[in-house]
């Protein structure tokens, strides 16, 4: 039986979630800082002008946010209704 | 002997059975069928005995009861109550109010005979 | 090259295959079998609306002109989204548990339910949607003029104006045919949210498969795209900070703020948990939206002809390269994007528009307000389609007015400044509980005025609503007041001119104006409700109990959300009282769930002014409930647990004493049933014992013992026919009985009757009137039942009828697929307060001797008949006592088992 360990384990996965909230809460900072740098680049008229750098440089950021979020998304999905220690969440959070 | 007994009961064939019984043994037997009334037949003619069933049309039996011990003039006078009702809670309810004796129907004969002579003795 | 008939071919069939998605959609969903029409998956889909037109074809003319800063349109939302933890899941609940219906609507409501508000939202939204959706008819128009012409200018098309209307009438046949088909109280369409995912699809892979063809077809690989990159015009494209942090800004609060954003996002979500799905992909699909657009601007710019129009470009590459199938894909494309924007823009307008002007309007006017009976959901509906058609209307006047002009290129950046005025008020209203709708109306009002002197009415050019005299120097000559130069801010480009001054005098105004004006209660609960959409589950409460009658309460919400929805919701909430029928008690609780219910239909700020009208004295208690909560904030917080558990208990203990009180019913009519089965049980045995013993006595003469004997003997037939009726009663309270079905005439079984009642009373004379013609019916039945019943009616006529010439009427007829037989006769009938207890058990009237019956002659008499599958019943004011005896012409049940035997 695994009972008595529950609680400790719990807590901790509880904590796990907590932060993992905190990432979320901060990842369209860091999107929003990341998608500014770009006005870092001024200015514009450099000696070699690489609009095609630049789009590979957004198209980056865009998807690290993709799947940021997709990673996010996929251990805060479930409600917090289910969060009581899911069978599922065990693997990943644990 | 001249003993009287009056008797309200609403079944025609209980009170024939039981004016028989009765006349037998040298009552005078008078008998009335209903409840609403029923006061007012006790007071014109008040008798020795009161045979009175529970279930009356009109009136309930217990009802006629209480009136009657309320009365000063009639608080005495033996009453027997007849019930279809067994239950000691029926009983108790007839002793509560003012039975003399309570008798379950169906009665046997001599029970109710003996019953009745007992308590115009007392 | 595709003709032009081809393409209108292909345009209709793919119309008509977005009606059988639409169709299937809501069929299904009739059924119940949502499924995967509300999975994850079609919420992202459908959240695509936001790429309209003019990303589709725009993005491209837009990368041409201004290199990157187009993806400003798209980085903004994905932040949005991939923010959703903090506040679209926010938004999401409060929808829900709100019964949001528009975004007008949600502001209204966390201002107090203040129509004031609601209306002020209305008009932002269409007053900026109006050009924005002739933007999508202009494209469509386009488009088509690409084909029409074969000229890359597009321009040519002999009468765009037709094709604009038929494009607008299309759409608001299809709009109001899936969009205001039902009034739900949730406010979903399937069908539409369906069509639109398909659409979605549709663009994406359109823009997709010509980036494709592009890059690889036209170009060499995405080397060759880079090294055009840099030798074509954009490679040196001004990066502008302002523009790039603004258009970021205004895109991200676009995607909140514009209605049919909302829409789909927060009113047709169905599932919170699909927004953790959305969050990563729709920034996909935004991405794959603009992964080819500067590909395809650069290669168009490298290979059509110089002045060729950019905006076009996803068209005319595949045209000029002669890839007709592929251009015809890409105007697929385009049509969806248009077509689908327009749709759910037009729904979303349209439900404010009607919930927040129409209805309100109709209600203040109409005398007796919501407690006059009428059909408020047909009004509803009604005014739902004349929305949507008067705003199509007004899209395409827009469209001929402007006259398909270049300045409509810019309008989509236009409405997003517009619409972003709402943004103040509402996340104000959702994490700042000091908000007031003071305040909100007065910076919604600022920033909606500023917005449409310094950005909208002279982005109609120098000669629309705004003279270029004015524009130069101000009005009155006053030159702090320039539209695009207000308090002498120079040289600033005009949208982020616009942006900066319509936002910061909003935002400073709604907080200012919040800061010193004081909320009303409701507006205090609200407040709560929403700022603590997660822990304040249930809301805030404003209705006492008191003044609300159930049954007002259910006429007025059946004119709203239909009869059977709201006799269905009506029931179950009783069902959750642990009550029965269709009335439950109007708990605070209980209207608080009817008012969201209602809002669902007609929006929160209507929906409160109705309940209001019913639950009085709400105020009063809104106040009550106030102080308490403003005083003990904490406190209540921290009890919502425990109410929600005793909440829990009142009702368990609620059922548990309604079926206590049931048990104890059953019991006391169980005591009286058994204690007057026993009283008739010893009243013959009382007799036969007495009398048999009396006849043991060998001295009794022989006539006496005679005459007792058959004394005896008559009660033991009293006792047997009482066992027999008790018998026969239990069998038919079982629904056990042997019923034996066949055909007969009911003018046989009433003959019958009648001759065996005969002896009833038979010294007295009595006289039955029937009339004989009219009681030849056939009757398939159990004619010895039916007998028997009669026989009863009869027999009790002859008994108890108390006229001097005593009389009974009998007539017969057929209703519909019933007999109907009335017994009617002269005496005095049956007092009032006895009709409803004569069919009882035991319930004898007179005394026993006159009746010579236990009494359960009327109750057998029910029994049977509900066995028959009919009725039987005491028919008042017929003069005499009268009787009405309801059979069906034929007893369905019962025949099949007969027939199988």
């Amino acid at each position: 039986m695994t009972r008595p360990r529950q609680p400790r384990f719990l807590a901790r996965q509880n904590y796990r979630r907590r932060r993992l909230i905190d990432a979320a809460r901060l990842l369209p900072v860091v999107g929003l800082v990341l998608i500014l740098v770009p006005i870092l680049w001024q200015p514009a008229h450099t000696p070699e002008p690489d609009t095609a750098r630049g789009g590979i440089y957004l198209f980056a950021v865009w998807v690290v946010l993709i799947v940021a979020a997709l990673l996010l998304a996929r251990v805060l999905g479930p409600d917090e209704a289910e969060r009581p220690g899911t069978a599922e969440d065990d693997g990943e959070a644990g | 002997m001249g003993r009287r007994v009056l008797l309200i009961e609403d079944e025609p064939h209980i009170a024939e059975a039981i004016r028989f019984l009765l006349t037998r043994d040298g009552w005078t037997v008078a008998s009335h069928g209903d409840g609403s009334d029923a006061m007012d037949v006790i007071r014109r003619e008040v008798p020795d005995v009161l045979v009175l069933d529970v279930k009356l049309p009109g009136r309930s039996g217990y009802d006629i009861l209480g009136e009657l011990r309320a009365d000063p003039t009639l608080a005495a006078l033996p009453v027997l109550v007849l019930s279809a009702r067994s239950r000691q809670e029926d009983r108790d309810m007839a002793a509560e109010i003012g039975a003399s004796h309570f008798m379950t129907k169906p009665f046997g004969n001599a029970e109710i005979v003996a019953a009745l002579r007992q308590m115009a003795q007392t | 090259m595709v003709p032009f008939n081809i393409l209108v071919a292909v345009c209709l069939a793919y119309v008509c295959l977005l009606f059988l998605v639409a169709f299937a959609a809501e069929r299904r969903a009739e059924r119940g079998r949502g499924g995967w029409l509300r999975s994850p998956i079609v919420y992202t889909l459908s959240l695509s609306i936001y790429c309209t037109a003019w990303t589709f074809y725009g993005a491209v003319g837009y990368a041409a002109r201004s290199g990157l800063e187009f993806l400003t349109i798209y980085l903004g939302p994905t932040l949005v989204l991939i923010g959703w933890w903090v506040l679209l899941r926010k938004l999401v609940r409060i929808g829900r548990s709100q019964r949001v219906t528009s975004i007008a609507d949600l502001i209204s409501s966390r201002y107090g339910k203040s129509n004031l508000i609601g209306v002020i939202v209305t008009v932002i939204a269409v007053v900026a949607a109006t050009p924005y959706i002739a933007l999508q008819l202009q494209s469509v128009t386009l488009s088509f003029g690409v084909f029409a012409s074969g000229t890359p200018e597009g321009w040519a098309l002999p009468d765009q104006g037709a094709t604009a209307l038929w494009v607008a009438g299309g759409l608001t046949l299809f709009t109001i045919l899936f969009g205001t088909r039902n009034l739900d109280a949730d406010e979903r369409h399937h069908g539409v949210v369906m069509a639109i995912a398909l659409e979605a699809v549709v663009k994406l892979v359109a823009l997709v498969a010509v980036g494709i063809f592009v890059v690889w077809g036209v170009a060499d690989g995405w080397a060759d795209v880079a090294a055009r990159t840099r030798a074509s015009p954009i490679a040196d494209w001004p990066l502008q900070p302002g523009r790039w942090i603004g258009l970021t800004f205004v895109s991200a609060a676009a995607i909140l703020t514009l209605p049919r954003m909302f829409q789909v996002m927060v009113v047709e979500n169905s599932d919170e948990r699909h927004l953790a799905t959305a969050s990563w992909a729709f920034p996909l699909y935004l991405m794959l939206m603009s992964l080819f657009v500067v590909p395809i601007a650069v290669v168009g710019l490298s290979t059509l002809p110089e002045g060729a129009n950019p905006d076009l470009f996803v068209l005319t590459l595949p045209l000029a390269e002669g890839q007709g199938k592929l251009a015809m894909l890409a105007f697929l494309g385009g049509f969806s994007s248009a077509t689908s924007m327009v749709i759910v823009a037009a729904i979303a307008l349209a439900t404010m528009v009607s919930n927040h002007v129409v209805t309100p309007l109709w209600l203040s006017l109409r005398e007796g307000g919501a407690r006059a009976p009428g059909d408020v959901r047909g009004l509803v509906l009604m005014s739902r389609r004349v929305s949507i058609a008067a705003i199509l209307a007004l899209g395409y006047i827009y469209y001929s007015l402007s006259g398909g002009s270049a300045a409509l290129a810019s309008i989509g950046l236009i409405a997003f400044v517009g619409v972003a005025q709402i943004l103040p008020a509402m996340l104000g209203g959702i994490f700042w509980r000091g908000a007031t709708g003071v305040g909100a109306a007065v910076g919604l009002t600022t920033g909606f005025l500023v917005w449409l002197y310094s950005l909208y009415l002279p982005s109609f050019g120098p000669d629309g609503l705004l003279s270029a005299e004015l524009v130069a120097t101000g009005p009155w000559g006053i030159g702090w007041l320039r539209p695009r130069a207000l308090f002498g801010v120079d040289g600033l480009d005009p949208l982020l001119h616009a942006l900066f001054w319509s936002l910061s005098l909003n935002a400073g105004s709604f907080i200012a104006v919040s800061l010193v004006t004081f909320p009303g209660p409701v507006e205090r609960m609200q407040g709560l409700a929403f700022v603590n959409a997660f822990d304040h589950d249930p809301g805030a409460r404003g209705w006492s109990r008191g003044g609300a009658e159930a049954e007002d309460l259910l006429i007025m919400a059946q004119g709203i959300l239909g009869a059977e929805e709201a006799q269905g919701f009506f029931q179950s909430e009783a069902e959750a009282q642990g009550k029965a029928g269709f009335l439950p008690d109007t708990t605070p609780d209980f209207i608080e769930k009817l008012e969201r219910r209602l809002a669902g239909a007609v929006g929160a700020a209507t929906a409160h002014a109705m309940i209001a009208q019913f639950a009085v004295g709400a105020a009063v208690s809104a106040q009550d409930l106030m102080a308490v909560a403003s005083e003990a904030q904490q406190i209540l917080e921290y009890s919502t647990q425990l109410e929600a558990k005793s909440e829990e208990l009142a009702r368990t203990a609620r059922q548990l004493q309604e079926a206590n009180e049931k048990l104890k019913d059953l019991s006391v009519q169980k005591d009286a049933f058994l204690s007057q089965i026993s009283h008739e049980l010893r009243t013959p045995m009382t007799s036969i014992r007495a009398f048999s013993e009396i006849l043991g006595d060998p001295d009794l003469p022989a006539e006496m013992q005679k005459k007792y004997a058959s004394v005896i003997h008559d009660e033991t037939i009293r006792l047997t026919r009482l066992l027999d009726d008790l018998l026969d009663l239990s069998v038919l309270e079982n629904r056990k009985v042997q019923l034996n079905v066949k055909v007969a005439n009911l003018h046989d079984l009433i003959g019958r009757a009648v001759q065996a009642a005969s002896s009833t009373r038979a010294q007295r004379s009595f006289a039955i009137h029937r009339d004989m013609p009219s009681e030849h019916i056939p009757v398939i039945t159990d004619a010895d039942r039916l007998v028997q019943v009669f026989i009863n009616l009869v027999s009790n006529a002859r008994k108890y009828c108390d006229a001097d010439r005593p009389e009974l009427t009998i007539s017969a007829r057929r209703r519909g697929g019933r007999i109907i037989v009335d017994f009617v006769d002269n005496g005095s009938g049956i007092p009032k307060e006895a009709q409803r207890l004569i069919f009882e058990k035991f319930a004898r009237l007179t005394d026993t001797a006159q009746a010579g019956g236990a009494g359960l002659g009327l109750a057998i008499c029910r029994e049977i008949m509900a066995n028959l599958g009919g009725t039987i019943a005491y028919l008042p004011g017929q003069g005499g006592a009268a009787f009405r005896v309801s059979v069906p012409v034929r007893l369905e049940a019962q025949l099949e088992p007969e027939a199988a035997e």
